[in-house]
Order: structure tokens, then sequence, then C-alpha cells
């Protein structure tokens, strides 16, 4: 096999979580071949090394004061040139919303596809065998790139671990970049402090209609703070303006797969149940027995959510 | 500014999904087809900006017969005319080819922008957008919930894990729109009716020389369910809230290992 190349993703020159996911797991499919890592930012090229340790045997790094911020442009120039210098057969990214928006800037570039946003994947000689959801997880489909070389991935975040596999690796700057970068990121705004996103966290309290009112949030948030997780909500609560749309989990919202999803008065509409049902643990709170959440919980509570959260979260401070 | 927006036709998001006798395909037994959810943003986007400054909007979809159905619905919330490139039951999934196809069809014309929905709701792919922005030799800006359209600029944010990334891109561009940046219309009668008399062009791929049987760069093998849930732990909390809360608190440390 021609190797794996794996773009790896930074933010003021942190390396992301899900990207060292993405690499542990070229490496472990690269079985001892070639793997390499392209590393884009400014001020980066001290922290590049340390890609060596999660199996990483090449680093190209473009360091590069137009590449602070990310573009889909400046960024998809970067890869295309470490795909020249590197040739792989595949070329792997975490299903965040940068790779998810690079990849396919990259492929198109490339003349290729892209298997987005996988769950499982095998290597059968030289074809990656992936599998991935549909209809936001109704379904799954297994897929390949009809041989299409380079293999363009995306693993969903939090699905495959991040291990360290004790490599090193050598960093070689990526010289010769025509950088033309017309959709540009004037600025990043970080959301507020504490404030954990649903696409990203590995727990979640999710509120529905049941909570009655927008004053109840706080509620749900107090419960959230005690688990250090994030809060979701039913599009119903979303489309009532009690909380913003960004928080919206289900088949028009974020599909999401944390370790823990804790639904409050959620019912479980079909179009939730998608979004939020590959949960690993699934714990319902709701007052009416035949709601449909139950059908996917692992743990349920049938009762008042006003009775059971309190109480519940005093539990968990005690721990 | 004349604005494109590209559209497709998905199951009702309300629908259950089987799989088909031939074990690759749903069973479209029962489905309801519906213009995809974030489409409506994009098309909603687009009537505002050409209201406001003039300019047509024009829907494109690629897709079966059935797909014109979705393109009657954006004509009768006020799209101006529409494009049906008849085909893509072969290479369903296949963002690149479907990416070529829209491009063909798209290279000649003239636009300011062009607008798509963040993602279809049923492949999930979420990149025909960019791919087409990347054949056209446009800027594009992915997943936008807000924007400011102005001399030859525009303004756009779109969030990600823990913020939001705030653009400034010339025109023309591509966005792909979702939920957060308006308000989408329904169709009102007048509309629907004046929808039957606006024009729908037909286009067979091999017409703007797509050949769907060859070059894919996506290829099912199969399509499966999820497996099926065992039976939960349930607890009476009703007479008892707290101590229901408690052991629910004791099962996630000590069973499920969750917390």
């Amino acid at each position: 096999m021609a190797g794996i190349l794996v773009f790896v993703e930074q933010r003021g020159g942190e390396i992301r979580k899900a990207s060292l996911q993405a690499l542990s797991e070229a490496h472990r499919l690269a079985a001892g071949g070639p793997v390499a890592a392209v590393f884009a930012g400014e001020g980066i090229t001290q922290v590049a090394a340390s890609l060596g340790a999660y199996g990483a045997q090449k680093v190209f790094c473009a360091d590069d004061g137009n590449l602070k911020l990310y573009s889909a442009e400046g960024y998809a120039a970067v890869v295309a040139k470490a795909v020249e210098d590197f040739g792989p057969s595949a070329v792997f990214f975490s299903a965040t919303m940068i790779g998810r928006d690079l990849a396919p800037r990259l492929a198109a570039k490339l003349g290729v596809g892209v298997l987005a946003d996988v769950v499982g994947i095998e290597l059968e000689g030289d074809v990656f065998v992936a599998k991935r959801p549909v209809y936001s997880g109704k379904a799954f489909v297994t897929v390949d790139a009809a041989g299409s070389i380079p293999q363009v991935i995306s693993l969903r975040p939090n699905v495959f671990a991040a291990e360290e596999s004790g490599g090193s690796a050598e960093v070689v700057a990526l010289d010769g970049l025509s950088l033309s970068i017309r959709a540009m990121v004037k600025e990043f705004a970080a959301a507020d402090a504490g404030e954990l996103d649903v696409a990203e966290a590995d727990t979640i309290v999710a509120a529905g209609r049941g909570i009655k009112g927008p004053e109840n949030i706080a509620l749900i948030k107090e419960l959230a703070e005690a688990l250090g997780a994030a809060v979701g909500a039913s599009r119903a609560i979303v489309d009532a303006g009690w909380i913003g749309h960004a928080n919206q989990v289900g088949q028009t919202g974020k599909v999401v797969s944390p370790s823990l999803y804790i639904a409050c008065g959620i019912s479980g509409a079909i179009q939730h149940l998608a979004g939020m049902s590959s949960s690993k643990v699934i714990v319902a709170i709701n007052k009416d027995a035949d709601a449909p959440i139950f059908k996917v919980a692992d743990y349920g509570i049938v009762g008042d959510l006003f009775d059971v959260i309190p109480p519940m979260v005093e539990a968990i401070k005690a721990l | 500014m004349n604005c494109i927006v590209c559209v497709t036709s998905v199951p009702d998001t309300a629908s259950v999904i089987k799989i088909g006798a031939d074990g690759n395909q749903i069973d479209e037994g029962g489905i309801k087809w519906i213009l995809s959810p974030h489409d409506e943003y994009a098309l909603e986007e687009a009537l505002k900006i050409t209201e406001a400054q003039g300019g047509e909007v024009t829907v494109v979809t690629y897709g079966p017969a059935r797909a014109e159905a979705v393109l009657r619905d954006c004509l009768a919330r006020g799209a101006h005319q529409a494009v049906h490139v008849i085909g893509g039951e072969e290479t369903l999934g296949d963002s690149f080819k479907i990416a070529q196809t829209l491009a063909a069809i798209l290279k000649d014309r003239e636009y300011g922008l062009i607008l798509v929905g963040v993602q279809s709701v049923g492949t999930d792919n979420s990149q025909v957008g960019q791919m087409l922005a990347e054949l056209l030799d446009l800027p594009h800006v992915a997943g936008i919930t807000s924007l400011e359209v102005g001399e030859g600029t525009l303004n756009a944010s779109r969030e990600v894990e823990g913020g939001k990334e705030i653009y400034e891109s010339p025109l023309p561009a591509l966005l792909t729109c979702q939920k957060g940046l308006n308000e989408p219309r329904y169709a009102a009668l007048k509309g629907i009716m004046a929808a039957k008399r606006k024009p729908v062009e037909k286009i067979e791929p091999s017409d703007i020389g797509i050949d769907e049987g060859a070059g894919a760069a996506y290829r099912l093998r199969s399509l499966s369910l999820p497996p099926e849930k065992g039976e939960g732990t349930l607890l009476q909390g009703e007479d008892d809230p707290a101590g229901a809360a408690g052991n629910l608190v004791k099962l996630l440390r000590e069973e499920a290992k969750a917390i």
C-alpha cells in the first residue's frame, strides 16, 4: 500500500483530539506501512513533531501567516501539495466541521470522491471499505471509492480511539505553496466559556417540550453542569425559540453519538431518534411510559422531570 | 443579481427507512418525497436577495422524474425558472459525479450566487456544494447561518465546534445553507397556480456530456439497518422520584460506567 496521509487540525496551535483519532486509526490500518500527517497553521512547527507519537512517520508542515485561520481554499492547496509530494493511496480527515468542509473541496481538486463521516473502516488489499450512516443514522451503507485514487475518507469524531504508539516523526516544511484565498475567515468568535458544543461533547443532557417553558432550561443546565455535559434540544423547543438552533439534535439538527445521552421530557420523534440513537448509553426521563424514547433507552425513569432532576443533581454531586 | 439554487428530492424526514428487495436501496413503497429541508433555507435566501436587489432565481435539480415535484414546490414559493437534469438513480450518493453534472449545467450561466442546502437529508454527504465550488473555481462558505450581500462582496458566518467563523468573500460565490439562516416561506395557493405555468427545462445528462455509467467515485456495496436495541432498565419515578434518581445515578456509575 502506498501510504495514508492524515490532515491534522489545530486551533490556536493546539492539535485537535479528533485529528489524533484519525491519525491513530490510519496507523492501525497501515499496519507498519507509511503514514504521514499534513499540518497547517502559523507558528506550529514546534508542535508538529509531537504527531510522531500517534503514528505519523513524517509531518508535512505548512507554517504560514495566511494559514493562521482556516480557509477551505488555502488548506486545500496545502493538502493537495502534500498529496503530490507523498503520493498516498488514501487521505484521511476527521469529520469535524473543518474536515467535512475541506475534504470535498480537496477531493474535487484531485478529481475523486469522499467517503464521509465514516464509523467503521477495513482494508481489503488496497481498497478501503467503509461503513457510514445515511438518513441521519436510520440506516447505514457500506461503500468504497470505486477504484479512484487517492481514497479520500473522513472519520466521525469520537468513534475511533486516539492511541499513542510511541514513534517519532520527521518534520518537512511544505514549500512552494501558491495560496489564493478568496473566502477568508476574518475572525473566529469563540463561544462563551464553559458552553460545550453538542457536536463534540462526550455527555449530552437534552431537553424537550416536557420542560414546559424557556425558564426551565436552567434546570437542564444544572444537570448538564453537574455532569460536565453539553445541552441538547429537540426540534420542538428550538422552533419555539426556547433555545438556539445550534443545540438542536436530530435529522435537521446535529447527529451526535456521545458516551451518554440523557433525554429529559423528549417524547422521541423519529427525526430526533435518528440524530441520537447511536449514543453509547441513552437515558430517558419522561412522564409518559409509552413515549417512543423509552424504546431506545438503556435506562429510563417514568416520572416528572421536575421531581427527578433535582435529586439526580444532588446524587451526582455526592459521587 | 441572479441566484442559482440547487435542490434535491428526499424522503420525508418522518419516513421509516426499510431495505428494498435488492438489498442496496431503500424500499420506496409508502415514501413521500419532499424538498430536502436544508434546501428550503437556500431557496429562501435566494428569494430574499432577488426581492431586495432584483434578478432571478433559477432552481436546478438532478434527479429522476419524480424530482420535478420539488422544482414545482420551489416555483410555487417564488423561484422564476427551473432546470431538471433527468437521471441520478445510478449516481445516488456519488457527490463528485453529481457535482460534475451540476457544473456542466451551470458553467455557462450568469449568476452572482449559487446557494445549496448544507446536505441532503438522505445520503448525508454534505459535499456537493464544496465540490461544485471547486469545479466552477468559486470561493465557498459551507453551512452558513448568517449572510449579508454587498457590492461585489459578502459577509457570512458559520458555526463550528466551540464558536463561529466569520467570513468575507468576493462574488460570485457558492454558499451552503442551514437552519438559523432564515425562516423559509411556504407556497401560497396563488404561487402554486402560477407555478403550473412556469417553465421547467428538461435536460438529459448525455446532452451536457455526462455519462452516468462511467467514472464513478463512490460504490455502494450494501445497505443495512442499525442493530436492534435490547430491553432497557425502567425505573418507576412517580411515587419516589428521589429514590429513582438515586438508583439511576448508581446504575450509570456502577453498571454503565458512563459517569
